[in-house]
């Protein structure tokens, strides 16, 4: 039987960080991984992530797969696709189907890294074909190149329903409704406000009575819920469509562990089923440990650096290094975590009603209720302030762990401070020289650059663009507000697309100077 | 004993109700109704749910389901689902083919 030092099973953003790690310290390392390609969810994460530049903020995800991939070849990690394991035993034993054959192997320590799977609701008709998970849809679109639909109702107002509805309407389909049960948009303020105003309504408190066809999906009736979750009769609402997307949350696939015979626990709060473990991911059984989403729901910035401790914490039992060693990297590493479960979306504010910013400012309520900052609510955040000439308009009115934006800024025009978590300020008498890097680096795409008064009557407005085809420049549109509503006719002055911009398109358009504050979004005529 | 494994417990009786035709384990084509009245014939825990009527036995192993059903047991037992014991966990953890699981490697 072929004996590793440690048998790591996922190849997802926790497992591949945990591998490099243990393999940078002398482990000889397999990952074992049941799909064809490696990097889990990384690769159809198409959109920046959030964090600071340790947790690899302003990257898109499938590059930091690719980053991953690269720094696990170069420690010598072996990983191995198309590789299911389908025991663990309690002695460390793994089997694993490979092929046509049953393979076992022995390790002296196992990471279980095998992440989550979606899960569903039902509704009448939630059989049908075209009834399908967010991330299948992700799959289809981002693996695949194949478009799951063309009129796509999304269940779910968490960052994968928004997330995936954006991409949605970056791959040409017409997102018809974003519809939740909760009575509050459960993601990022700034990820619904960038799918809000295209034209995207939100129907809060709403879930699915029906979804219609005889052999696939043909229309779907949504319907207001009351709070004991009963439907109130006349809240009726039907749409076309092909495509309804399930984005209703994860839950753990910690099966492995049940069956190896670990403490388990049924928490709530972390998606499910989950092992009982301490704050590096040791559990019960010496030796096997856990680390990203089966360990508990989080995302891919957290599950990394889980990763990365469970891969020095089995060096360290394995002698490897030696404790103290390890119990300064952990420090690092819980430093960086601890960075990211901060702000109004920490875990430990799951379920919370927050009405405040950390600075003592209202959230925005439309925000919260139809997924875009009112006009006359935008006003009161510390980014949006007014001067002569260009200058940036911060639009982040959530305290999330984020701060790119203050690091783009070649001329310091915009400040975040030690706190990950304030909202962005722009600083007072900085000099903007219209650079656009702000808007690129913004992962929530909430900056804009405004001149407000450009003296003939009309402003400019900078938004960052990452829709296909290009608008031209010259070619006239209608400006959309927040709120994806028509505000006003609008122009492209001019298209950007530099390297340093990562594919963030900047659009600039030319808007009577009564809009430049209400105009958000460039909608090509038709 | 928690209020799961107290058989003495009076749960009342099986009501119909108009969803009871839906399909909630797509593989076993096990319905709601099906499942609850499984409870009603004694069936409290998701492992005797499974052997009862094969929901979360099929290809995708409860993949989908396994959520699904324990909210609908736990619901009908006027419990809260974290309450419920999961199904056993056991090889093969993914569907797999007799022919390929009798398929031993040779030593490399």
């Amino acid at each position: 039987m072929k004996r590793y030092d440690l048998i790591i099973v996922g190849a997802g953003p926790s497992g591949l960080s945990a591998a490099i790690e243990a393999a940078k310290r002398g482990l000889e390392v397999v990952v074992f991984d049941e799909n064809e390609k490696p990097g889990g969810q990384l690769f159809k994460q198409i959109h920046k992530f959030f964090g600071s530049k340790e947790h690899r903020a302003k990257t898109r995800g499938f590059v930091i797969g690719k980053q991953l991939l690269d720094e696990a070849a170069a420690a010598g990690v072996i990983v191995v696709l198309n590789a299911t394991v389908i025991g663990l035993y309690q002695d460390k034993e793994v089997v694993v189907k490979i092929k046509d054959n049953i393979r076992h192997y022995k390790a002296d320590a196992v990471v279980i890294a095998t992440g989550a799977a979606e899960n569903m609701v039902t509704f009448k008709g939630w059989t049908l074909p075209g009834v399908i998970g967010a991330g299948a849809a992700q799959t289809l679109m981002n693996l695949h190149g194949v478009l799951p639909g063309k009129k796509v109702l999304m269940l779910g107002s968490g960052n994968v329903g928004l997330v995936v509805s954006f991409q949605l309407l970056q791959c040409g389909c017409e997102v018809v409704a974003l519809v939740d049960a909760a009575p509050r948009v459960g993601g990022y303020g700034v990820h619904a406000a960038k799918v809000a105003r295209t034209g995207v309504p939100f129907y809060l408190s709403h879930t699915i009575v029906e979804a219609e066809g005889d052999e696939w999906v043909t229309g779907v009736t949504i319907a207001q819920i009351d709070d004991k979750f009963n439907f109130i009769e006349g809240t009726e609402k039907h749409f076309d469509v092909d495509t309804i997307c399930l984005a209703v949350g994860l839950s753990p696939m910690s099966q492995l562990l049940k069956m190896a015979g670990a403490k388990m626990e049924d928490n709530p709060k972390k998606g499910g089923q989950v092992p009982v473990c301490d704050e590096y991911g040791r559990t019960s059984i010496p030796g096997v440990f856990v680390a990203g989403d089966v360990s508990g729901i989080e995302e891919a910035s957290s599950a990394m650096i889980e990763g990365r401790m469970a891969g020095v914490v089995a060096a360290e039992y394995l002698g490897f290094i030696d404790t103290e060693s390890m119990d300064t990297e952990l420090k690092e590493m819980e430093k960086a975590l601890d960075g990211l479960r901060q702000g109004m979306f920490a875990p430990k504010n799951r379920g919370k009603s927050i009405d405040k910013t950390e600075e003592g400012i209202d959230i925005s309520v439309n925000l919260l209720k139809r997924g875009f900052v009112a006009d006359d609510e935008i006003e009161r955040y510390p980014g949006v302030t007014h001067k002569k000439g260009v200058h940036p308009v911060i639009e982040c009115t959530q305290n999330i762990p984020c701060n790119p934006c203050q690091d783009a800024c070649p001329k310091k025009c915009i400040s975040i401070g030690s706190n990950i978590t304030s909202l962005p300020i722009v600083v007072k008498d900085s000099e903007c020289i219209n650079c656009g890097m702000c808007v690129a680096s913004c992962s929530g795409q909430a900056i804009f650059l405004v001149d407000e008064d450009c003296g003939d009557g009309t402003a400019t407005v900078t938004l960052p663009y990452e829709f296909l085809p290009l608008p031209k420049e010259g070619e006239k549109g209608i400006a959309l507000g927040r709120d994806g509503n028509e505000v006003c006719k609008a122009e492209v002055v001019s298209v950007k697309s530099a390297k340093a911009f990562d594919k963030t398109n900047l659009l600039t358009m030319r808007v009577p100077k009564e809009y430049a504050m209400k105009a958000r979004f460039f909608k090509v005529s038709k | 004993m928690n209020s799961v494994n107290d058989r003495s417990r009076d749960i009342g009786p099986f009501v119909p109700a108009p969803d009871d035709d839906m399909l909630i384990c797509r593989c076993e084509e096990i319905t709601k109704g099906e499942i609850r009245q499984a409870v009603h014939d004694g069936m409290w825990t998701i492992t005797e749910i499974r052997r009862y009527l094969r929901a979360g036995m099929g290809l995708c192993q409860g993949q989908t389901c396994s959520r699904l059903v324990k909210g609908i047991v736990a619901r009908e037992l006027g419990v809260s689902p974290a309450e419920i014991e999961p199904a056993t966990s056991r090889v093969p953890m993914r569907p797999i083919q007799m022919r390929v699981f009798a398929n031993e490697a040779k030593e490399d």
